[in-house]
């Protein structure tokens, strides 16, 4: 038996917008972009909105649901009382196309300030051999939907428009973490953490990993241990004399990353293809990538 | 809460401060209110030359005890009758870094007392933010150092419990010692799940199958870390708790109660 429920939805576009007042009915079982697709069909059939699984997997459909960053396609209408207004704007970090629509290519543009993953000279793909234990913490971080959720809730751009040129975000400081714990990963990223992603604007008050829907632990599993990481490099007068005495240089024996915009790393996606030469054995373990 | 909101790039609207209707603000409040507490009884006990043990019961903030002035309760007496001052002083500053520097604790000052945010999609009330990355805040780097030393500070608490169960009049169970003991277990297991220890036992690695010992430690560590939260403020509540309770029983307001 569906009932009549009270919304406040932004309208607007980049010039500027506010809430405005809906009722919209409400059955059981569904959620928040139920509702949002029933808003479309009944009242404003120009309302925008951005969907598509609408089950928690492609991160399209990235809203403020009562001021909470979240997937409306996961924000059940039980979890709300029947007399309480439920707010629906758009991220707030992002810059706004049109209704709950934002333009999140910022993103898309500090993905591809990340190195992709490079390989072992030599090395190609559908040669890469490794331990499942040494790929764990990799796969963890691969959960990602990219629905910037995290990108959108971090204060550090959400508060200041002006940190976004330093600051790459949770979701892209999370894909160094995935590639420096990758076993077959040879860059030093932590400099590049540090210095070109803005890894010490975070200071790990955890607002990412409260809205990954994934429940990746961000903040636990990726941004703190590159942060000690960053430090071992950086920071740590013992560290620096232990590879003094090893002679193993300030890379830890990791080669010294790429500067942005030179070309791939051989065996990397894109990269000038490596002569055939015999296929390396295995490091044991499983094949994968 | 305004209706009415532009959204011009670079543009902060201070009067729109979060469309969130929960009670955001309570956890930002309580957790200002129990560390300003901790903190100041913490500090003011510090500074006090008595009180702080009787019979096997000595407080963990004087404990390890490095001065003669300390008496029976000395485990090292490395500073002389020349010194009159509280011994809390010579040690409280380990434990308190190492706290201070905590990437848990960390998170709970910045959200409670920088406001850096208050809550999560919550207005922050600053107009620049510059993280961690300039000093001071660059100093919570040396946080694994204190990791290091709050290792024989457990050992040293643990062994405080185990004084704790002996009695002048042979071995027992006190109020006390309960205190004491669930002090130093909380410290223990705040300790081993610090996060700079789970990065030195393992974490640093890019292979752990070539380092089993090593991998299997960091397990063991991750386990407790992802409990770290959990056991921290609990951890950090017991100080004052065991120290209010040993003065009282020290100047006789209480008697402690035995269990045998």
């Amino acid at each position: 038996m569906g009932y009549d429920h009270h919304f406040r939805v932004w309208r607007g576009d980049a010039a500027g917008g506010q809430l405005e007042d809906f009722v919209v009915e409400v059955n059981e079982g569904e959620v928040v972009l139920d509702v949002i697709h029933r808003l479309q069909a009944t009242q404003t059939a120009d309302l925008a909105v951005r969907w598509n699984c609408k089950a928690g997997k492609c991160g399209s459909c990235s809203a403020e649901i009562n001021g909470r960053p979240r997937l409306m396609c996961m924000t059940r209408m039980s979890t709300f009382g029947r007399d309480e207004t439920v707010s629906v704007a758009p991220l707030r970090t992002f810059p706004v196309v049109r209704d709950l629509v934002t333009d999140v290519s910022f993103n898309y543009a500090k993905a591809r300030e990340v190195p992709s993953f490079a390989p072992p000279a030599g090395l190609a793909p559908g040669e890469y051999r490794m331990q499942q234990v040494d790929v764990e913490r990799s796969q963890e971080f691969r959960k990602c939907i990219e629905c910037f959720l995290c990108q959108d809730t971090c204060h550090v751009v959400r508060d200041h428009e002006e940190n976004k040129a330093a600051f790459s975000g949770p979701r892209y400081l999370m894909r160094i973490a995935e590639l420096d714990m990758h076993p077959l990963d040879e860059l030093d990223r932590r400099r590049e953490a540090q210095d070109d992603h803005g890894l010490g604007f975070c200071n790990i008050t955890k607002c990412c990993t409260e809205v990954c829907p994934e429940h990746i632990k961000i903040t636990d599993n990726a941004l703190i241990p590159m942060k000690e990481r960053v430090i071992d490099r950086k920071y740590d007068p013992l560290v620096w004399l232990g590879n003094k005495i090893r002679r193993r240089g300030a890379g830890d024996g990791r080669r010294a990353e790429q500067s942005p915009g030179a070309p791939a790393a051989a065996g990397a996606p894109g990269a000038t293809p490596v002569p055939d030469e015999p296929a390396r054995t295995g490091r044991g373990g499983d094949a994968g990538q | 809460m305004t209706v009415t909101e532009t959204r011009t790039p670079g543009q902060r609207d201070r009067r729109f401060s979060t469309l969130r209707t929960d009670t955001w603000w309570l956890p930002v409040a309580r957790d200002a209110l129990f560390l300003g507490v901790v903190l100041l009884y913490s500090l003011w006990a510090s500074l006090q030359t008595s009180g702080y043990a009787v019979d096997n019961y000595i407080s963990p903030i004087f404990s390890p005890c490095l001065t003669s002035n300390c008496g029976e309760h000395a485990n090292l007496a490395l500073v002389g009758d020349w010194y009159k001052w509280s011994p809390a002083l010579l040690v409280a500053a380990f434990p308190i870094v190492f706290r201070l520097t905590c990437y848990y604790y960390r998170k709970v000052y910045y959200r409670a007392y920088f406001l850096s945010p208050p809550a999560c999609a919550v207005l922050e009330p600053r107009a620049k933010y510059k993280g961690e990355a300039r000093f001071p805040l660059i100093l919570n780097n040396i946080h694994r150092y204190f990791w290091v030393v709050a290792l024989p500070i457990v050992a040293i608490l643990l062994y405080d419990g185990y004084n704790s169960l002996r009695f002048p009049d042979g071995w027992g169970l006190g109020v006390g010692s309960v205190l004491i003991i669930v002090n130093a277990l909380l410290f223990a297991v705040y300790t081993l799940g610090c996060h700079s220890c789970r990065h030195i036992l393992g974490g640093r690695l890019k292979n752990f199958s070539r380092h089993p010992l090593r991998y299997r430690a960091w397990t063991l560590v991750s386990r407790l870390n992802a409990r770290h939260m959990q056991v921290a403020l609990p951890s950090l509540a017991m100080i004052p708790i065991t120290d209010l309770y040993i003065r009282l029983v020290a100047n006789g307001t209480i008697t402690d109660f035995r269990f045998f």
